[in-house]
């Protein structure tokens, strides 16, 4: 047997010796499979887009609502207007076939270190907390949640979900499965590692704004 | 890391001297206990959750062979590799040679207790690899080569004048004192370190067996660099971090944050299953998890399984009395505070961490408060009765101890002394509270002694009953 192997058998054994039993048998084994937890979920009695942005904001990040997702461009470009950023911005693949305005610069590639903002589509909100949940792929990669100072997040009403639990049922319904990041996002990035002192735009994005359709 | 647990009371003393320190732990102490409290109190679910912890985290504990065959067959199928290691030195061998495969030069960290219990950056260091720590507070304590004195605010013990310094002489002046710019100083330093970073290690909350996945939480964003932009990413993490399902973790998400930073949620919560896809447009070529041992195993035969459903959140720590008047260094290996003074013992050896489990005054805010409800005072008074046991316990202190015996057994003898006692301390006291005792210096040296009434309780009690 190789060391690896050797390793993996002795920490499975001392682990059965430790439990004063051998290896569980296949009954247990497909009991254990099957086993569905059913754990208390935290009571909500708000409307789910109404929470999801008390939640959100209550973390410093921000939000706007739109009609449909063909003003997405126009809410984007407000919102950049307003901070004042340079005119480019990558943009997911997802959102490629939004008409995106004529004046600004927009790519689908990762972002690199000197990008200043991001515009991502989420797969879903959870309402519990308020968070944005991000699949990566190749419509959304992973840089672009992190990277950038400013990231703008297209969130659809409807993707808005109550529980964690709810959200995991989005997961598993996935045709190609698990993303191969699942990045739930709960505002600007923050620390309070000098003193306490809660200080945003540690290492990801300082603002996030949430534009929701619908 | 060396362990330094048999210089506790040096350590403590100094500490209690530590003019910053003790600055440091002031500013520290209120914040994360009311936070704490507000947000158990918002969520009327709070204690039947701890309740539901404590059972699946058992439930998981029975049947952990099973789970992690599950998760690793999980993480193979995703693309990514599981290596076993049973001790330190496997572990830290596991990553120094899948470091040197992909001849790495810079090693990016997100923070890990795991990689601190195995020594890891120190292996890498000697190999020539710049180890860069990119969480805020770890980045703050590499720069002072110092370890971590939390286990979720590593660098706690830090004023913001120690920082400025720090900062100051890594990334030279002009020297920042406010904290937004030292936060924006190390945010444009480490971006660099993560763009060039050939690996990134990283810890792991849970282990998901149903996908495969490691979780991660943070604030700042870094561990997410981390993982994302270097070429391989490691997860180091417990065996005892593997949960079945995503509905699992999810229990535990609930209230890691609210115990830990007394936050409803972190900001980032990462669930990352396997390497890059073929498709995908970023994310590390490799993706390997490390399942450490190094005595997990063995506490799950013995009295000490409770300790195994730890969580990390480090609120034993921010509500112990101890913890809070000396800090963490004092208690000389990487865990502090009562979860440490569980883990350090049985870790590194009941005689190694002989004053740990004895430094507790057992007032138990320490049990009432974590979130898997682990009975830290029992198990530190198992551990005192094991080190009785093995002979560790001093000389003088065995003695004592049979006198004790001898007269508590006897009640008169007992009253007797009883009452000369505390006629004695009431006697020599002044305005209530006794300065300097003889043979008690080492309690007088530090804080006043609060005097006796003068009679004992048992006087007062039959006093009061009025059968004298
Ligand atoms: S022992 Fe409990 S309170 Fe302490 S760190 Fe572990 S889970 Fe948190």
């Amino acid at each position: 047997m190789t060391a690896a192997a050797n390793a993996r058998e002795a920490i499975l054994n001392s682990v059965r010796s430790a439990l004063r039993r051998g290896p569980l048998d296949d009954k247990r084994r497909a009991e254990l499979d099957a086993r569905r937890p059913q754990h208390t979920r935290p009571a909500q009695d708000e409307e789910l887009v109404a929470r999801f942005i008390r939640k959100f904001e209550s973390r410093a990040g921000t939000t706007a609502r739109v009609a449909s997702r063909a003003d997405v461009p126009a809410a984007v470009e407000a919102y950049r207007v307003d901070k004042g950023l340079p005119a480019h911005a990558a943009v997911g693949a997802a959102l490629k076939d939004l008409a995106w305005p004529a004046g600004l610069a927009v790519h689908h590639d990762p972002a690199g270190i000197s990008e200043t903002m991001a515009v991502s589509q989420a797969l879903a909100g959870i309402a519990e907390p308020g968070s944005l949940m991000m699949a990566s792929g190749p419509a959304s990669p992973i840089t672009h949640n992190f990277v950038p100072d400013d990231h703008v997040v297209v969130l659809d009403a409807g993707a808005i979900v109550g529980h964690f639990e709810e959200a995991w049922e989005v997961l598993r319904a996935r045709a190609e499965g698990m993303p191969r990041a699942t990045n739930i996002i709960s505002g600007p990035s923050r620390t309070a590692d000098v003193e306490q002192t809660i200080q945003l735009g540690a290492h990801g994005p300082r603002r996030v704004h949430v534009i929701i359709v619908g | 890391m060396e362990i330094r647990s048999k210089e506790f009371k040096e350590r403590a003393v100094f500490a209690i001297h530590d003019a910053s320190l003790q600055q440091a732990l002031g500013k520290a102490r209120g914040g994360f206990v009311g936070k704490r409290a507000q947000q158990a109190a918002e969520l009327p679910e709070f204690e039947q959750l701890r309740e539901e912890a404590k059972n699946t985290k058992n439930h998981i504990l029975d049947n952990l062979d099973h789970y992690l065959e599950r998760y690793e067959a999980a993480v193979t199928a995703a693309g990514g590799h599981v290596h076993w290691a049973r001790d330190a030195e496997e572990a830290r061998k596991i990553i120094l040679d899948i470091c040197k495969r992909v001849d790495a030069k810079t090693v990016t960290k997100g923070k890990s207790m795991v990689s601190e219990e195995i020594g890891l950056n120190e292996a890498l260091i000697e190999h020539g690899m710049e180890v860069v720590e990119t969480d805020l507070g770890e980045y703050i304590i590499q720069l002072a080569h110092e370890p971590p004195s939390h286990i979720i605010a590593p660098a706690v013990h830090k004023t913001k004048d120690q920082v400025s310094d720090l900062f100051e002489a890594a990334h030279g002046g002009p020297r920042k004192t406010e904290v937004a710019d030292l936060v924006n100083e190390a945010r444009r330093v480490l971006r660099d370190k993560y763009f060039r970073a050939d690996v990134g290690i990283t810890g792991g909350n849970f282990l998901v067996a149903e996908t495969g996945s490691s979780i991660i939480v943070t604030n700042e964003g870094n561990g997410d660099l981390t993982q994302t932009l270097a070429k391989v990413h490691i997860v180091t993490s417990g065996i005892e971090r593997v949960v079945p399902t995503l509905d699992d973790a999810t229990l535990f998400l609930r209230l890691l944050a609210r115990s830990a930073t007394g936050q409803e949620t972190e900001t980032y919560t990462t669930i990352s299953t396997g390497p890059r896809r073929a498709e995908d447009l970023d994310g590390p070529e490799e993706y390997h998890v490390v399942l450490v041992d190094n005595g997990r195993s063995k506490m799950l035969g013995g009295r000490f399984k409770d300790m195994l459903r730890c969580i990390r959140c480090g609120a034993c720590m921010n509500h112990c009395p101890v913890y809070g008047a000396v800090g963490g260094h004092a208690y000389g290996w990487v865990y502090p505070g009562p979860m440490g003074s569980v883990l350090t013992p049985l870790i590194k050896g009941l005689d190694n961490a002989y004053d740990l489990p004895n430094a507790c005054t057992l007032n138990g805010r320490c049990a009432s408060v974590c979130p898997v409800k682990i009975p830290l005072p029992d198990l530190l008074r198992e551990l005192r009765h094991m080190q009785h046991q093995q002979d560790i316990t001093p000389v003088m202190q065995r003695r004592a101890l049979k006198v004790w015996r001898y007269v508590a057994t006897r009640p008169k003898l007992y009253h007797a002394l009883e009452q000369v006692g505390a006629r004695f301390l009431s006697a020599i006291a002044k305005n209530g509270s006794i300065r300097r005792l003889p043979l008690a210096s080492g309690w007088t040296d530090v804080r006043d002694l609060p005097a006796p009434a003068g009679r004992t309780f048992l006087e007062l009690w039959q006093g009061k009953r009025g059968q004298k």
